[in-house]
Formats: structure tokens, C-alpha cells, sequence
């Protein structure tokens, strides 16, 4: 029995509970922890992916309660695809922390990032409708105190507003969960569907309630307009390296979005009908719209990439919402694109900002900043990526997209003029940031002198290589996707893997547990200490255990 | 009057104070309103397991009409509360330090000083 499924999880706790405790006050020690957690998580995670692509849906039972009672894990290509992606991004994220010092500004930045990324890797690995409710907390609480990271008043205050707006966001999920549990009677996600595809439409309204407010959690973690007010403000002042890791938070959303409303919530479940498919598709154009009119007229460059996040998953959301095989494996090319291209967007704006100390990331001319020739080859390398221009994987992705909405005009349209905007946006940007200063009158005010942060460029050169990559290997990639997508709507394979698997695997587990003896008790034991209430929610003995704390 | 009205209703009023609070300008009401919206909630996720009174959480024989209270709401509306709890403390400290910082409480934010340069 494997517990690799559960490590990604574990890791980053332990380590970040290590690192809180003992080693909170040398800033090398903790370094050297997180890079090599990081890496630990990064050989974790390719195990994971090379798992999946065999085909097989990986059921976990925590403490091996046996589904539909107990918490599973479920790790199929979409989920390795994302904490992948996840382990590769909080790398290059950490190596530009360490690069820039950003991680110096401020106290438990390496500890807050191990608990945000238990929080993330949990939310793409559970198969439990109410435990993705915990990690979404544990990536939001987290979250809160990487946003302030470093303090300031615009922070604090930008940081007030998004806590605020994220508690509204999980009140709302308690509402959906409440509603599906009392119709469906189970938070399985497996099991949970199972019973939507068998539920007479008739007597189905509040299934249809619960399942579109689920919908808007998601949206507003997504940043879907007009649930993405709080996106702009927060990213433009958060802390850059903490910006460009919650590249990955909107995609949170997004793939929750494309887990429910395929397993659990199906377009052409009778129950379902109708209920979201006829709403969510023009909402989601418009607030593509908006995020790529924002790239044109932010008046910092900060904004601009928060603006361009917005329109990026938009895009990404295009391809979700449409709910078919072929598009679903648009979209999971293009997520791995937008998360590495906003990310290395993000941490570019940082370089811009510590090498121009009088007007930062403000979008007018400034003398040449230090090293303004590698600093504006890396911004329009990543622009081109993000507007979607060849030759990088933003167009290969946009390009699938399209061709996945073959026959709906106005998606097209929608799509190509909201490039073509972002062209304009990026290119006014970086055109005034980095080339007029040239031609600026000379001053006698001494050059500003900066330090050349080689890891910082490194990092965000990973990041780049990483989208060059994706483009290079784009045929490989596809096929990866396209099945990943067939896997994602063969929604029975979910459920007889979930329940049928889970009574043969536990029965399995009894046999083997005389054998194993002590190694297995201790890593359920170990499981519980972690997973603390959301471990005693499911099970009828495990709540009343939970009661009497 | 029967039980189910009465929770019912409270639900309703708790949420519908919630939602004029987090309407407000200034930090302190909105977190307050948060504070409602989580009672609601807490107690909506308690009702959805159907309200049962004087019946144990737990089954009691094999017999098709045995009474019992649904134990896995109770669990986890146990759970709400306690996170919950801890990100309403999260906020409130929030809130403090950004009035202290700012010196005040409005919950929206001025135009900033960097767009002021651009």
C-alpha cells in the first residue's frame, strides 16, 4: 500500500510546522529547508505524474475508512497534471524570493509558503466535496498572511478588503455544501455524482440551487467577472513573489470548475439542465473582455499584470465552459501556459519596480533603468506569451481554443479582439517603460546602482523556459491533454474506482494490516493529527470522537 | 409554530442583518456582518441533516423507522465554527493594523499614491 499520494500534503505541513518552530530566526537555515522541501515535493510530484499518465484513478482512503464515509484522495492526469505544475511553479517562485530577498522583508515567509502550498496541492488532490472546503481554507488563511507580507498601509488595507471578500466566498461554499448535502445526502464527489446522473429533475430544485452556488465559489476564486473585484487591487499590492505563486489560486478555481461540473455536476445530467450552461458562458467572455481592456488602460505595470491574470483566465474558462472533450483538453494546455506566463509577468513587474526607484511600476518613461536590455527582453518575451502572439505556447493554446469552438462566431471574436487589445496594452507599456527613456534629455543625477540578482533572473528564466518548453513539445503536450479530457468525462471510471475499488482495496488493506502491524497505524495516526476536523466530519464514529473535543 | 419555522427564520434574519452589514463603509460593521453570515451558516449546515428532537446521533438497531439526528451535519458545522472563529480573529487583526497604519476604517480604497505619479 503507497502512501505517495499523501506526501505532497504532509511535506510542506511538516516542513512548514518545522520551520515556524525551530528554525524562525536564521533566514539561510530556512532557505535551505524550503529549496530542498521544494525539490523533495518536485521528484513527489513527477512520481505522481508518471503514475497517472498510465491511466489509473489513484483512490486513497484516509485512515482507511472506506468511501463513501471516510475522506478519499483521488488522483487521476488532471489532479498530477496540477500539483506538478504547482511543485514546478513554487520553485522558480522561491528561487526569485531568495534571489531578491523578498523573503527578508518580513518574518515567515518560508513557513506561510509551505502551509499555502498544502493548502493548494490538497485542494487539486481530494475526491471530497467538503474537504476541498478545508484545503481551500488552509490555501485562503495561508494566503492572507503571504498578501501582508512585509506590511505597508496599502497592504494592510488591500489585504483587509481581500480577506473580507474571501470570507463571503466561503460562507457561500458552507451554504453549497449544507444545500448538497441535504439533497444528495453524501460530500463524495464521486458518490455525489452518482446520485445527481439518477435524480428525477422534477424534485431537483434545490440540487440546481446548490450546484449554482458552488458555481460562484468558484468564480469568485477563479475571478470570474463580476465576482472578480477583489483580484486587481490585492495582486497590484501584494508582494510580487507572493503575486506570481497565486497564479496558481485563480487556477484553483478554474480547476475546480472543470472537476465538479464534469463529475459531479455534468451539463447533461437531467437534474442539472439548464441550471448554469446558459449563463455562465457570456459571463465568462465578459470578463475576459474586462481583463484584457484593464491590460490597456492600468496605469501601472503592477495592475496591468493583475488585469492580464483576470483576461488570461478568462481565456482558460472559455475553453472550460464549454464543457467538451476536445475543449477541456484546450484548456488543460492552456492552464499550464497561463500559470507559467502570469508568474514570470509578475516577477518581471518586480525587477521593473527595485530598478526604478523614483517612478516603480508606474507606465512612463524613466532613464534606462540597470540592466534595462535583459530586464525588457525578458518583459516582451513574456508579453508575447501572454497576448497570445506566435511563436510562443499562448498562441498554440488560444489557437486550440478556437478550433475547439468551431462555429461560435462571437467566442471567436471575443477571443481575437481581446488579443489584439493586449498587444496594444503590452506593447504601450513596455514601449514607454523601457524604450523611451532613451530618448530622454541627459541629467546630472548620479546613476542608480543596483544589485544584479542572478538568481532572480534565473528563476524567471525557468519560468520562461518553462513556456518555450510547452511550446517546443507542444504535439506530446496535446496528446497528453486530449487524453486527460476523455479521462476527465468518463465519469463512471471516477465512481467504480472511488466506491467499488475502495470496498475491494480496504478488504485488501485488513488483510495486509496484520502484516504491516505498527507501520500502518502510525501513518493513519499521523493522518488524523493533520487533517485534524476535517477528518472527524465524515464518519459517524469519527464525529462523535470530534464532538468530545 | 412549528421548530422548522423558527430556525427557519432565524436564518433568514441573521442573514439578511449579515448581508446590510458587509454592505456598510467602515471595517467594524462589515466584520460584523461576516460574523452574522457565519451564524447562518452555522446554523443552516446544522438543519440540513432535518431537524430531529430528542433522538440520539447515533443508529440504534437495524429496524427501517429508527429515530436518529444525522451526526455528520453536527460534525461539520463543528468544523465551520472553528475556522470560522479563527478567521474572524484573522480579520479583525487584519482590520486593526490597517487602521492603525492608515488612520482609518473606510473599507474602500482611495485612489493610490502610485497611480497619483503616473
Amino acid at each position: 500500500m503507497s502512501h505517495w499520494i499523501i506526501t505532497p500534503i504532509l511535506l510542506p505541513t511538516l516542513l512548514g510546522a518545522f520551520i515556524v518552530l525551530a528554525v524562525r530566526h536564521q533566514v539561510a537555515l530556512q532557505r535551505v529547508f524550503s529549496l530542498v522541501g521544494l525539490s523533495l515535493l518536485l521528484i513527489n510530484a513527477i512520481g505522481l505524474f508518471v503514475h497517472a499518465n498510465t491511466g489509473d484513478i489513484w483512490v486513497y482512503e484516509l485512515g482507511a475508512w472506506p468511501a463513501p464515509f471516510g475522506i478519499v484522495l483521488m488522483l487521476d492526469r488532471l489532479s498530477a497534471l496540477m500539483v506538478l505544475l504547482t511543485a514546478v511553479l513554487a520553485m522558480c517562485v522561491m528561487l526569485y524570493a531568495i534571489g531578491s530577498d523578498w523573503d527578508k522583508r518580513g518574518k515567515h515567509f518560508h513557513a506561510l509558503f509551505q502551509f499555502q502550498l498544502m493548502g493548494v496541492l490538497g485542494a487539486f488532490l481530494t475526491g471530497d466535496a467538503f474537504n476541498m472546503f478545508v484545503f481551500f481554507e488552509i490555501l485562503l488563511i495561508a494566503s492572507y498572511g503571504l498578501m501582508t507580507f512585509g506590511g505597508g498601509t496599502r497592504r494592510l488595507q488591500a489585504g483587509t478588503q481581500y480577506v473580507i471578500y474571501n470570507l463571503l466566498g466561503s460562507t457561500l461554499f458552507l451554504f453549497a455544501l449544507g444545500t448538497l448535502y441535504n439533497v444528495t445526502g453524501t460530500l463524495n464527489m464521486a458518490d455525489m455524482g452518482a446520485r445527481v446522473a439518477a435524480m428525477d429533475p422534477e424534485h431537483a430544485s434545490l440540487l440546481r440551487v446548490g450546484a449554482v452556488m458552488m458555481l460562484m465559489v468558484f468564480a469568485v476564486k477563479a475571478a470570474i467577472l463580476p465576482l472578480h473585484f477583489w483580484l486587481p487591487e490585492s495582486y497590484a499590492a501584494g508582494p510580487a513573489p507572493v503575486a506570481a505563486l497565486f497564479a496558481i489560486m485563480t487556477k484553483v478555481g478554474a480547476y475546480a470548475i472543470l472537476r465538479m461540473f464534469t463529475l459531479v455536476f455534468p451539463q447533461d445530467a437531467p437534474a442539472i439542465a439548464g441550471s448554469y450552461d446558459v449563463w455562465l458562458m457570456p459571463v465568462i467572455v465578459l470578463s475576459l473582455a474586462v481583463g484584457m481592456i484593464g491590460i490597456l488602460g492600468a496605469k501601472t505595470l503592477s495592475k496591468m499584470v493583475a488585469f492580464a491574470a483576470i483576461g488570461s483566465v478568462g481565456t482558460l474558462l472559455i475553453a472550460i465552459a464549454l464543457f467538451t472533450p476536445e475543449a477541456s483538453a484546450a484548456a488543460v494546455y492552456y492552464v499550464v501556459h497561463s500559470t507559467l506566463a502570469t508568474a514570470a509577468l509578475f516577477l518581471i513587474v518586480d525587477l521593473v519596480v527595485s530598478r526604478r526607484p523614483q517612478w516603480q511600476d508606474a507606465i512612463r518613461a524613466d532613464r534606462p533603468m540597470p540592466q534595462n536590455g535583459l530586464v525588457s527582453a525578458f518583459y516582451f518575451a513574456a508579453a508575447i506569451a501572454m497576448a497570445g502572439m506566435p511563436p510562443l505556447s499562448g498562441f498554440l493554446g488560444k489557437l486550440l481554443i478556437l478550433d475547439a469552438a468551431t462555429g461560435q462566431w462571437w467566442i471567436w471574436a471575443a477571443v481575437l479582439i481581446t488579443s489584439l487589445i493586449a498587444i496594444m496594452g503590452f506593447g504601450r507599456a513596455g514601449s514607454l517603460v523601457f524604450w523611451k527613456g532613451y530618448g530622454l534629455p541627459e541629467t546630472d543625477a548620479p546613476a542608480f546602482d543596483h544589485p544584479k540578482q542572478p538568481l532572480a533572473f534565473v528563476a524567471i528564466g525557468a519560468l520562461m523556459a518553462g513556456v518555450v518548453a510547452l511550446t517546443v513539445l507542444a504535439g506530446p503536450m496535446h496528446r497528453f491533454a486530449i487524453v486527460t479530457a476523455s479521462q476527465l468525462y468518463d465519469s463512471e471510471a471516477y465512481v467504480s474506482a472511488v466506491l467499488n475499488n475502495a470496498t475491494s482495496e480496504s478488504m485488501a488493506h485488513d488483510s495486509s494490516h496484520e502484516k504491516e502491524g505498527t507501520e500502518g497505524a502510525d501513518t493513519n495516526e499521523g493522518l488524523l493529527d493533520t487533517e485534524g476536523g476535517a477528518h472527524g466530519t465524515e464518519h459517524p464514529a469519527k464525529a462523535t470522537e470530534g464532538e468530545a473535543h | 409554530m412549528t421548530i422548522e419555522f423558527l430556525v427557519a427564520s432565524a436564518i433568514g434574519v441573521l442573514t439578511a442583518a449579515g448581508v446590510y452589514l458587509i454592505l456598510r463603509l467602515r471595517t467594524f460593521p462589515v466584520i460584523l456582518g461576516t460574523s452574522f453570515l457565519s451564524y447562518a451558516v452555522n446554523t443552516y449546515l446544522f438543519a440540513t441533516g432535518r431537524l430531529v428532537v430528542g433522538a440520539p446521533p447515533i443508529l440504534q438497531g437495524h429496524e427501517a423507522h429508527v429515530t436518529y439526528t444525522d451526526p455528520v451535519p453536527q460534525a461539520l458545522v463543528l468544523t465551520a465554527i472553528v475556522i470560522g472563529f479563527g478567521m474572524t480573529a484573522v480579520v479583525l487583526m487584519l482590520a486593526l493594523a490597517a487602521y492603525l497604519s492608515g488612520g482609518h476604517d473606510k473599507i474602500d480604497l482611495q485612489e493610490d499614491a502610485s497611480e497619483d505619479r503616473a
